[in-house]
């Protein structure tokens, strides 16, 4: 099926964001990265589960109105670090974004160690975890150190 | 400023440096010379964790060494108690000293409070993470009684899972070539995750249940104490314990140079019968405490020790 046909599954947008290649299974969990949720007023789509030749099968959202910012999109490294994004601008792509995974996440999750100094909620402090390995990703807590299993570290969003 | 929060902080060239200062101290350490090479200091003792030796040791180097120290005394009586946060202690405590040794039950403090502070924390532990001085302070006791580090064979025995002590020393010593032996019960056995980090550094770990069999050919045997409260009944824990005990009796077959060490306070893994063997080191290992603290209190504060150290605190 081609890349076209998916894209024709929900209708074209004139302004907004398109997120492509999403790993499928993730849409929800980058909606929730990216704080669109029901305030949301923006009209957002999404598909699930579409073929993709390089993926075997992904995900697409839309957000119609809203161009995602870079630092925004780089949220979404944890769980889609292979996303495309464009931005479109009367119905053609203005913008193309790649996610960038730099050498720390930061404000993005909370390290899953239950003793970590972190978990003290009064504390002033950023939640930074280093990325030690990016081909598998692999990340440690900035602060205790501890090496972060990416499948609990998801459920720890921000 | 740099502190040590985690022995990674050190450079192998950086921890022989510092263990040769200790050594040049030691006439310093036994009161036989006054050196104040940290007049004028101020060290910030902050255990928010009860802590017998290394709060008094580096309460000791810090005083051998003419300098002072402050303390933040039971957290039940501070400021800790009407909820301040760690962040605005650290604030406070670097303005009033030069530098901190700090001991706090979450993991991870230590690096909180250096990113927080301007002045070189020393982590004096923090929960089940990290604890450089004590490794430095094991180290130089292992390279005292060997004469070098490199290649020696290390038992760590006992509680491997929650013991600090044991995480860092396991550390350093991979670094420095030595090959180790886990021994301990199943339930508290060596966190994976460490097993792996050594061994993708390429080092040469053995685990096993069996802490006996081990003590023929071992350098160090690194006893440490079994906590009651980690097992589910005490039956359990008598009979896992009654494992990992040394008495005199069991080290018949050891090598001579072989050394017994332990963090302390020990309860009834070391029988006292093995204090008067040529292996006890666990006194003089609590003792080099100070010393070890006292290099790395100069090292940090960027003073430098002698290259020899007289009866008069000058030249030799």
């Amino acid at each position: 099926m081609s890349n076209e046909h998916n894209m024709r599954r929900v209708t074209a947008i004139r302004n907004g964001t398109v997120i492509d290649h999403i790993p499928h299974g993730q849409a929800m969990r980058v909606l929730e990265m990216l704080n669109i949720n029901k305030a949301t007023s923006v009209p957002v789509s999404m598909v699930m589960n579409v073929p993709s030749k390089k993926m075997g099968t992904k995900d697409i959202i839309k957000v119609e109105d809203r161009e995602l910012t870079q630092s925004e999109l780089n949220r979404l490294a944890l769980v889609a670090p292979e996303a495309q994004v464009a931005i479109i601008r009367a119905y053609s792509v203005a913008e193309k974004l790649t996610i960038e995974l730099g050498d720390e996440v930061t404000n993005v999750v909370r390290c899953t160690f239950s003793n970590c100094i972190t978990t003290n909620p009064r504390e002033p402090l950023a939640h930074r975890l280093k990325v030690v390995s990016r081909e598998p990703m692999a990340l440690r807590c900035h602060y205790c150190g501890r090496p972060q299993d990416l499948e609990e570290l998801i459920r720890n969003l921000l | 400023m740099a502190g040590l929060i985690t022995m990674d902080d050190l450079s192998n060239d950086e921890i022989l440096r510092i263990l040769d200062d200790a050594e040049r101290l030691l006439p310093v350490a036994q009161g036989k010379v006054y050196l104040p090479l940290l007049q004028g200091r101020i060290l910030g003792n902050l255990f928010f964790e009860p802590s017998t030796r290394t709060r008094m040791s580096f309460e000791t180097a810090m005083k051998r060494l003419g300098g002072d120290v402050v303390n933040l005394g039971d957290v039940k009586t501070s400021s800790v108690v009407k909820g301040e946060t760690l962040y605005d202690t650290i604030q406070m405590v670097d303005g009033y000293t030069d530098i901190i040794a700090m001991r706090h039950p979450r993991q991870g403090a230590a690096q909180y409070a250096q990113d927080a502070a301007t002045v070189p924390i020393l982590n004096g532990g923090d929960g089940a993470g990290h604890h450089p001085t004590q490794t430095m302070l094991d180290l130089f006791t292992i390279r005292q009684a060997h004469g070098k580090l490199d290649g020696l064979k290390v038992v760590l025995a006992g509680d491997l899972r929650y013991g600090r002590t044991v995480h860092s020393l396991s550390h350093a010593l991979t670094r420095f070539g030595c090959e180790l032996i886990f021994a301990s019960p199943r339930l508290l056995k060596m966190p994976a995750e460490i097993v792996e980090d050594l061994n993708s550094h390429g080092s040469s770990v053995v685990e096993t249940e069996d802490l006996l069999s081990s003590i023929h050919d071992a350098d160090v045997i690194y006893m440490t104490r079994i906590q009651k409260e980690r097992f589910a009944d005490e039956d359990e824990y008598t009979k896992v314990a009654g494992a990992y005990k040394l008495h005199a009796k069991n080290l018949e077959g050891a090598k001579e140079s072989m050394i017994i060490m332990h963090p302390l306070p020990r309860v009834d893994e070391i029988h006292p019968s093995v204090d008067t063997t040529r292996h006890a080191r666990y006194f003089e290992q609590a003792f080099n405490g100070v010393v070890a603290r006292m290099a790395l209190l100069c090292n940090l504060l960027d003073i430098e020790v002698p290259a020899s150290i007289g009866p008069e605190g000058g030249d030799a």
